[in-house]
């Protein structure tokens, strides 16, 4: 699609952008020229486009030429400049100055025709990105093009950083193009200013699109955006992504949704960009000893640094910031030649980050290892090469990641993967088919959240008073909420006006109050003062500085004075430092830290001089393994002869497991007990991602637990599930007397889960971040906690009340929801009772099989989260009286 | 360490247990020479006197944030009552002390729903009840019963709401919200716990929404001075004993 269009081209780009297009060697692409067509005819695109595709200047080529020809028309009119300190000299086309011709107003609409209006002044377009740091980045990348052609268009940001002074004006005074975040759309949107910033916008340029889309900031977004269209009559939209699986889904995102006529929902034109070159990717046919289990990839370092030495300029993939430590050092370790090799992930301090990104785009550096916090956006010069360390977990995952090696398209992207353990290397496999398919497995578009919900109802009244059945029509045209019922929605605006209990205690407190005229409007100014403090839909845990001290040997302190000063490392989340002692040693920040103390807000470590640290896990950004590619690993494992293709390692423990045991066919789910130190072992192979399996191993603990077979523990791997305990199974299955098909039934999602929900910290936290979200709780921030201690409430006590008096309040609803997709994964794992009914096969075996040895080996490496709080209340007691009887 | 001091009958061996509370959740504790019962509800009972203590309920703390704009679930108060009423049927004390911070704020007796009052009626008929003064609420209430002093002395024992400095022999306090936590490979568990040296005591919070403040927070070394502590953590089966030293902060 790459081809150029000249008879488009012609009547579609100004004289002046053709010369700019030749003055720097380049021809107008394809899609470019595409979107542009469309645009013009005031619909309403979708670009799907590989990272270096020209994404950017496609999307704002509409934008530039239409500002181009609008504001040379308005200087023309205007028989001097107005011109404004520091603004420029363009600064004063002013919408006042072009009074819109009323003939003109009645070809309006948002479907047709609305590219030949004469556009009226004010804010013509909005661009919205994930990251602040990406809307400052266009900001100044689109400087270059209207610099170069002169055009009469001012392009400002807004972001969290920008001055309340520079914000008012404006609104005052606003740009053509403004770059910013989804909740700073949210925040003007809750301003009375709104209506008239937004009147005439006729463009919202939605960036990254396909990571928005799937978290609740996108749902944000997306409320946003149904209030963007009945704002401005003329808007149209254009979306930005990567490829997807489901493209429709993104397309009725990017246009209101008019589910009460009962047709086809709306959806935006799609234009995909050729996607170049095929990348090269290959596997890391390693010449060591492959590890039955972990996540190190220690065994191919070597292999990995000759890699590095061979290429220009590398990126190094890991999955969590852990691994990228653990890596990072391994490489400096035998870093002989003293390559620049540096480091990279979302919980460094910012300086420290900003500066290797300066050296990477300086192209100083011939090595990054990095986590997802370089997934999005940024430029990142020449990348010849991707280095993938451990599993790919998703193809598009895996695709966008090789896609920011080499920015030109038509050159092939090259990467290696290299797989840490035996089942990473199906894994891997998997992955290549899929990428040599180009089979995408983006998640499908979310169900917007309830919570998301209740802080855009209260930022609409903050804006301006608003009516029940207007805004329902308007929240049910946002992608998200087309299946919202008015039930729901009722009982939002219920909570968001007294708490929705059924208790109706507060309604001397309302924040919202329904007037005579039928509107709802905020009940006093300080609740409009609260929201705006409390925006947003990123609810993260509390981060505490880690700061470096000099340690002071023994001692358990964790409070008393100690060494003041010495560098901020980076933050780290509070969770993580609750569960350590005094003297517990962790890798951060590149090198293996001590734990002195946590004083206030902030962690003292000292180096360390220990080899090992003593608490493994880091856990910073796990995601499970995508159900596609499980799918085709399942497949693998299904199909001998495809094991042709795998190591000879990989093959061998395949063909040993096919003779000790078996390989479970496709659809099959099969389970092994087995005898081991006077215990008994039941694994399944499930495939299902950690999180599913640590919530199936929760669930299947409590059932066999019932059944008397006295379970003492689980492990959950990505790909298997072992359970172990005292009592014999195989013989009770044998005996009949405990059914396989039964306790893997369905109906486990019935009650054992609400028991077990009732008690897990994961649905505690899971709530916080609802109750947060929709404004129950306010946010927590830095430094602020110490003063406000008698104003703050901790949510788990919250919860507890809630969940007893109210169990189906309207939050608890969220927060379920939440669950089904989150921390618990619920709804896959319901996908997979449902997979495997009847479809289970068991071998009893005398020992361990092959494929249960990674499962096995993570036994005292991977903790169970957070269980069990009473039985290691019980546990330490137990230690302590040992100790004291010693 | 003091982790013998504790006579803690068995755990419920049987591992169905849980749910409702079975009259073996408790332990006895030596204070100044008196023999006293600390429930893992968070109350102490004196058998020789017939007396019941609770402290910090914070009562329609969850109305006095909603006054403030923050919506908080109103079942609070009828949780913490619901608390207190198992624990007077399990008691049957001849005399109920509520330890000060009682309400969370000194408009809350006039908050209080007309459900809620009647059952507080009904825990207080039959019975002495003495609302010791606290920081939240120093002043008596109308319409809430009972008899008010913002200290008691008895026997041995005094009852007051803040705890003294360098606490003296047979000091029952609250106040503090006392909370310990303890953790493992990697893993924490926080509760809430009585805090005591065997001479002087902080007893926990009772309220269904009153927070914790960590035993090694400063202020109780306020309390204690230099005497070493035990934090006696409240289970859901029993209570557990760690010497404050070993907890986390």
């Amino acid at each position: 699609m790459d081809t150029r269009a000249p008879d488009l081209d012609e009547d579609l780009l100004p004289e002046r952008f053709r010369r700019w297009f030749a003055s720097r060697g380049w021809e107008p692409r394809g899609h470019q020229l595409d979107l542009l067509a469309r645009a013009k005819a005031g619909r309403s695109v979708l670009l799907i486009a590989p990272t270096g595709g020209g994404k950017t200047l496609a999307g704002f080529l509409p934008t530039l030429v239409e500002l181009a020809e609008r504001n040379a028309d308005a200087l023309r009119s205007l028989p001097r400049l107005r011109g404004r300190g520091g603004e420029g000299a363009l600064a004063g086309a002013r919408s006042e100055a072009i009074p819109p011709p009323d003939e003109l107003r009645s070809l309006t609409s948002p479907a047709s025709g609305g590219g030949e209006e004469k556009w009226r002044g004010g804010l013509h377009t909005l661009y919205i990105s994930p990251l602040k740091a990406l809307a400052v980045d266009i900001a100044r990348n689109l400087e270059t093009p209207v610099a170069e052609m002169q055009l009469p268009i001012r392009i400002e940001t807004r972001t969290g950083d920008t001055p309340a002074s520079k914000r008012q004006r404006q609104k005052r005074d606003p740009p053509d193009i403004l770059l910013t975040t989804p909740e700073q759309l949210a925040l003007i949107l809750a301003s009375p200013d709104g209506p008239y910033l937004f009147k005439n916008l006729r463009r919202v340029v939605l960036d990254e699109l396909h990571a928005l889309v799937t978290s609740k900031r996108g749902d944000l977004l997306s409320l946003g955006l149904a209030r963007l269209f009945r704002m401005a009559p003329q808007l149209t939209s254009v979306g930005l992504s990567a490829t997807v699986a489901t493209p429709d889904d993104l397309c009725r995102y990017l246009m209101p949704q008019r589910s009460a006529d009962g047709t086809t929902p709306a959806m935006a034109d799609l234009v995909i960009a050729s996607g170049g070159a095929a990348p090269v990717v290959d596997l890391l046919d390693t010449r060591e000893h492959l590890p039955w289990a972990g996540h190190s990839a220690q065994h191919a370092l070597g292999e990995i640094y000759d890699l590095i030495k061979r290429h220009k300029t590398s990126l190094i993939f890991v999955n969590t910031r852990s691994q990228a430590e653990n890596i990072f050092q391994s490489l400096w370790r035998i870093n002989d030649d003293n390559l620049p090799i540096a480091l990279h992930h979302g919980s460094l301090d910012v300086a420290q980050r900003r500066k290797v990104e300066d050296a990477m785009s300086a192209g100083k550096l011939q090595a990054v290892v990095c986590t997802s916090s370089l997934d999005l956006g940024v430029d990142w010069g020449d990348v010849d090469l991707v280095i993938n360390v451990g599993a790919p977990k998703g193809s598009s995952r895996l695709m966008q990641r090789i896609g920011r090696a080499n920015h030109r398209l038509d050159e092939p992207s090259q990467a290696v993967l290299v797989p840490a353990n035996r089942f990473e290397v199906l894994e891997c496999h998997a992955a290549i088919g899929a990428i040599a398919e180009n089979a995408q497995d983006t998640p499908p578009l979310r169900t917007g959240g309830l919570d998301v919900l209740a802080q855009h109802i209260l930022g609409c009244a903050c804006g301006e008073p608003f009516r029940a059945d207007d805004l329902y029509e308007e929240v049910r045209s946002a992608a998200p909420y087309a299946e919202l019922t008015r039930a729901e929605f009722d009982a939002v605006v219920d909570f968001v006006a007294t708490g929705g209990y059924a208790l109706k205690a507060y309604e001397r407190f309302a924040k919202i109050r329904l007037g005579t005229d039928g509107k709802w409007r905020v009940a006093n100014p300080r609740v409009a003062q609260r929201y705006r403090m409390n925006i947003g839909t990123i609810v993260e845990s509390p981060m505490l500085k880690v700061r470096l001290v000099r340690s002071r040997g023994g001692g358990s302190g964790r409070t008393g004075p100690i060494g003041h000063g010495g560098r901020v490392l980076g933050e780290i989340e509070e969770d993580f430092i609750e569960g350590l002692s005094s003297k517990d040693t962790f890798v951060f920040a590149g090198e293996i830290l001590q734990f002195e103390a946590l004083i206030d807000d902030e962690v003292y470590v000292s180096r360390s001089h220990a080899t090992d640290p003593k608490v493994p896990a880091y856990a910073g950004g796990k995601f499970p393994l995508s159900t596609y590619l499980a799918d085709r690993v399942r497949g693998i494992l299904a199909a001998p002869e495809q094991w042709r293709a795998l190591p000879d390692q990989v093959r061998e423990w395949l063909d040993i497991q096919a003779w000790r045991s078996m390989v479970p066919g496709k659809s099959q789910l099969l389970i092994e007990t087995f005898p081991r130190a006077a215990k008994y072992y039941l694994v399944c192979y499930p495939f299902e991602g950690r999180l599913a399996h640590q919530t199936l191993g929760m669930l299947l603990t409590r059932r066999l637990e019932r059944a008397r077979m006295r379970p003492l523990g689980f492990v959950a791997n990505e790909y298997a599930l072992a359970v172990w305990g005292l009592g014999d199974l195989e013989f009770a299955i044998r005996r009949g007397a405990l059914s396989l098909d039964a306790l893997f039934d369905h109906d486990m999602l019935g009650d054992d889960l609400e028991a077990w929900l009732a008690e897990t910290p994961l649905m505690q936290r899971t709530f916080r971040q609802c109750a947060v979200i929709a404004g129950l709780i306010e946010r927590r921030f830095p430094g602020q906690d110490k003063t406000r201690r008698n104003v703050t409430i901790s949510t788990n006590l919250v919860y507890d009340v809630l969940r007893k008096h109210q169990p189906d309040h309207i939050l608890l609803r969220a927060a379920r929801a939440d669950a089904a997709s989150g921390l618990l994964d619920i709804r896959r794992l319901s996908d997979m009772l449902s997979r495997i009914k009847g479809r289970i096969v068991h071998k009893a075996l005398d020992h361990v099989s092959p494929l249960a040895v990674p499962v096995l080996l993570e036994i005292g490496r991977e903790s169970v989260h957070g269980e069990a709080s009473e039985d290691l209340l019980a546990e330490a007691a137990d230690d302590l009286i040992k100790e004291a009887m010693q | 360490m003091r982790v013998g001091m504790f006579h803690t009958p068995t755990p419920d061996p049987s591992p169905q247990g849980g749910g409702e509370p079975s009259s073996f959740d408790a332990g006895e504790i030596q204070l100044a020479g008196v023999t006293l019962v600390a429930d893992r509800a968070g109350a102490l009972y004196w058998p020789d006197q017939g007396l019941l203590v609770v402290s910090d309920l914070h009562l329609e703390k969850g109305s006095s944030f909603a006054r403030r704009g923050m919506l908080l679930p109103p079942y609070d108060t009828g949780a913490t009552l619901g608390l207190l009423g198992q624990l007077i049927a399990r008691y049957a004390p001849r005399l109920v002390i509520a330890l000060g911070d009682s309400f969370h704020d000194g408009d809350g007796p006039a908050r209080l729903s007309d459900t809620d009052r009647t059952t507080l009626v009904d825990l207080q008929r039959g019975r002495d009840w003495l609302w010791i003064a606290g920081n939240h609420d120093p002043e008596p209430a109308e319409g809430i019963g009972g008899h008010f002093a913002t200290i008691l002395a008895l026997g041995p024992l005094t009852f007051r709401h803040e705890p003294s400095r360098n606490a003296p022999d047979g000091e029952i306090s609250g106040h503090l919200h006392p909370m310990a936590r303890i953790a493992s490979r990697g893993r924490a568990v926080a509760r809430r716990c009585f805090a005591t040296d065997g001479r002087a005591m902080v007893m926990p919070a009772c309220g269904a929404y009153a927070g914790g403040l960590n035993v090694r927070h400063a202020a109780f070394s306020v309390v204690f001075g230099s005497r070493a502590f035990t934090a006696h953590m409240l289970g859901d089966r029993r209570l557990y004993a760690f010497a404050a030293k070993d907890c986390l902060g």
